[in-house]
C-alpha cells in the first residue's frame, strides 16, 4: 500500500488524481444537492408540529455533519503533515478549512433562522449552535495562522499542530457547552427530538446528506489543486497546467 | 407536490421568510466560496503568464549579454 | 544526555527566567493590575447593587484572568527567540518537552499564582458571597496552570511573527472555553449550597491532560518557528 501512496505525496501526481475525480464529484454533488433539497423543499410533507420551517433542515443537518466532518478530515491531515512530512497533507490544511468553516457558517446560519419560529429569537444559547460557534472560531483561527507566516511551510505545520490541539479540545468543548447548557437553561426550549422521521422525510434527507458529502469533497478538491498549483508554480508541470509553455530560463 | 400553488410555495406556511432566507444565504455562501476557488486559478494563470514573460526576458537578456560579449571580444582581438 | 543532567538543564532556565523576570518587574505586575482595573470597571458600568454583582462576580474574575493571561503570553518565548536561546534548547540533547514544561512552570509562578493571591480582593470588590471565595480560590489555583500550558502553546507557535498580539487571542480564546465553564459552574454550584468537588476534580482533571499534552505541543511548536 506504501508504493501504491507514495507518489500522491508529490504534487504532480495528486492534481492528476483530483482532476480524475473532481468531475465526478462535482456532477455527484449538483445532482444529489438539488434532488435532495427540490424534494425537501416541494415534495416532502410538512411537519405536523412545526409546518413547513422545518425544510431548513434539508440544508441544516447535511451542513452541520459536514463540518464536522471536515475538521476531523483536517485534523487528520495535519497528523499527516507533522509525522510523515507530506506537502500534499500540509496543503490539504488550506484546502479544507475554509470549506469547513463555509459549512459551519452554513449550519450556524440556519440554525439561527431556524431558531426565529421555533424559538422565538435569532440566537439562543442552545448546546449545539453554541459548539458550532466555537468550531467557527476554530476553523478562523487555523485559517489565520496558516496564512500568518511569510514562509508557508512554516504557517502550515503551525496551523497543523494547531488544529491537532483544536481536535483534542474539540470533544471537551462539545461535553462542557452541553453540560453548561444544561445547568443554565430553563426549560424554554422544547427539542424536538422526534422517535422517528417518516420516510418521506427521511428519504430526501439522506439523498441531500449524501449530496453534501460530495459537495464537501467536491470543494475541496477545487482548493487542493488550487493550492498545489500555486505552491509548485516554480516547477514547469504547473505552468503546463495553467496553459503556459515553461522555459526552465535556459 | 406537498403545496398547491407556487404562491403556497413561496408562502410556506408562513415560515416561507425563513425557509427561503435560509436556503437562499446557504446556496450563496456556498457559491461565494466556488468563485473564489475559480478566481484563485485564474488569478494564478495570470501569475503563470507573467513569469513566463519574466523567463523569457531573462533568456533574451542573457542571450544578448552572450552576443555583445561576444562582439566585444571579437574587436578587442 | 542522563536524566539528571537533564532535570538539571531545566532547573537552571527556570532560575533563570525567574531572575530576568524578578528584574523586570513591571511584566509580572502589569498583568495583575490589568485584572484589578478590569474588576474595577464592571461595578461602574452595572452599577453597584450587590444582588448583580455578586452573581457576575465569578464570570468577571475569570474573564479578566483570561484576558490577562493573554496580555504578558507574547513575552514568554519572544526574549529567548530573539537571542537564539531557543535555538539553543532546541539543540540541547535535553528533551524538549522537559524544558517547555519549565518555561510553563514559571510563568505560572509569575501570572498565575499571584491571580490566585489577588483573588479575594476582586472578590471582595465585587461583593461575591464569602462562602465562595474559598471555592473561586480553588478553581483559580486549579485553573491557572492550564491558562499557562496553553498559552505557551499559543506564544509557541506565534513567537516567529513580529505581532502575533492580536492573532494570540484568536487562536487561544476558544480553548478556554471549557475552562470558564467548569470554574464558574464550581462557583455557582457553592453559591447555591451544593458541593463544588465534582467541578474541581473535573478542573484538575483536564489541567493534568493539559499539562502533560502541552509540553509536546510547545516542544513541536517550537521546532516549527525556530526552524
Amino acid at each position: 500500500m506504501w508504493k501504491w501512496l507514495h507518489p500522491y505525496a508529490k504534487g504532480e501526481a495528486t492534481y492528476r488524481l483530483l482532476g480524475l475525480w473532481q468531475p465526478w464529484l462535482t456532477g455527484l454533488a449538483l445532482a444529489f444537492v438539488s434532488v435532495g433539497l427540490v424534494w425537501g423543499l416541494f415534495y416532502a410533507p410538512p411537519d405536523y408540529q412545526q409546518g413547513d420551517s422545518y425544510r431548513i433542515i434539508f440544508i441544516h443537518v447535511p451542513s452541520a455533519m459536514f463540518s464536522m466532518g471536515a475538521y476531523t478530515g483536517m485534523a487528520i491531515a495535519a497528523l499527516i503533515a507533522l509525522v510523515w512530512q507530506i506537502r500534499t497533507a500540509e496543503w490539504a490544511i488550506a484546502a479544507i478549512a475554509p470549506v469547513g468553516a463555509t459549512l459551519t457558517f452554513v449550519a450556524l446560519f440556519t440554525g439561527a433562522v431556524w431558531g426565529k419560529p421555533m424559538w422565538g429569537t435569532w440566537w439562543e444559547w442552545d448546546a449545539r449552535l453554541t459548539s458550532q460557534l466555537i468550531l467557527l472560531f476554530l476553523y478562523i483561527g487555523v485559517l489565520a495562522l496558516y496564512y500568518a507566516f511569510n514562509d508557508a511551510r512554516t504557517g502550515a505545520k503551525a496551523a497543523a499542530i494547531l488544529a491537532l490541539v483544536g481536535v483534542i479540545n474539540v470533544p471537551i468543548i462539545h461535553f462542557s457547552v452541553y453540560w453548561w447548557n444544561s445547568l443554565h437553561q430553563g426549560a424554554t426550549i422544547t427539542k424536538f427530538e422526534k422517535p422517528s422521521m417518516p420516510p418521506e422525510m427521511l428519504i430526501p434527507l439522506l439523498i441531500s446528506i449524501a449530496g453534501f458529502l460530495f459537495l464537501t469533497a467536491a470543494l475541496i478538491t477545487q482548493r487542493l489543486r488550487n493550492e498545489i498549483l500555486k505552491q509548485e508554480l516554480h516547477r514547469p508541470w504547473a505552468m503546463a497546467k495553467l496553459g503556459v509553455e515553461a522555459n526552465d530560463g535556459v | 407536490m406537498a403545496f398547491d400553488s407556487w404562491q403556497e410555495v413561496i408562502w410556506m406556511g408562513g415560515y416561507g421568510f425563513y425557509v427561503w432566507l435560509a436556503f437562499g444565504i446557504s446556496i450563496l455562501a456556498i457559491a461565494i466560496l466556488v468563485v473564489h476557488g475559480l478566481l484563485t486559478r485564474k488569478k494564478l494563470a495570470q501569475l503563470a503568464v507573467k513569469k513566463q514573460q519574466q523567463q523569457q526576458r531573462i533568456a533574451r537578456r542573457k542571450q544578448q549579454e552572450r552576443h555583445r560579449s561576444m562582439v566585444t571580444n571579437d574587436s578587442t582581438s | 544526555m542522563n536524566r539528571a543532567s537533564s532535570w538539571q538543564l531545566m532547573t537552571t532556565i527556570m532560575r533563570r527566567d525567574l531572575a530576568v523576570a524578578l528584574r523586570r518587574r513591571s511584566d509580572v505586575i502589569n498583568p495583575l493590575l490589568f485584572v484589578v482595573i478590569v474588576v474595577t470597571l464592571f461595578p461602574l458600568a452595572v452599577g453597584p447593587g450587590p444582588d448583580i454583582l455578586g452573581r457576575i462576580a465569578t464570570g468577571v474574575i475569570w474573564v479578566a484572568a483570561l484576558l490577562s493571561s493573554l496580555l504578558g503570553s507574547e513575552r514568554l518565548f519572544r526574549d529567548d527567540f530573539l537571542d537564539g536561546n531557543l535555538e539553543q534548547m532546541v539543540l540541547s540533547p535535553a528533551p524538549l518537552p522537559l524544558l517547555a514544561f519549565g518555561k510553563v512552570v514559571v510563568h505560572w509562578l509569575l501570572s498565575g499564582l499571584p491571580l490566585v493571591i489577588l483573588a479575594p480582593v476582586c472578590a471582595l470588590l465585587l461583593k461575591l458571597p464569602f462562602a465562595a471565595w474559598g471555592t473561586l480560590m480553588l478553581t483559580l489555583l486549579v485553573g491557572t496552570p492550564m491558562l499557562s500550558a496553553m498559552t505557551a502553546v499559543g506564544a509557541a507557535l506565534t513567537v516567529s511573527l513580529g505581532r502575533g498580539g492580536a492573532l494570540l487571542s484568536l487562536l487561544l480564546l476558544p480553548l478556554f472555553i471549557p475552562l470558564l465553564i467548569f470554574a464558574a459552574a464550581a462557583v455557582e454550584s457553592t453559591l447555591v449550597g451544593t458541593s463544588a468537588y465534582g467541578q474541581v476534580l473535573l478542573l484538575a482533571g483536564l489541567m493534568l491532560l493539559t499539562l502533560t499534552l502541552a509540553p509536546l505541543a510547545v516542544a513541536a511548536a517550537i521546532r516549527v518557528s525556530v526552524n
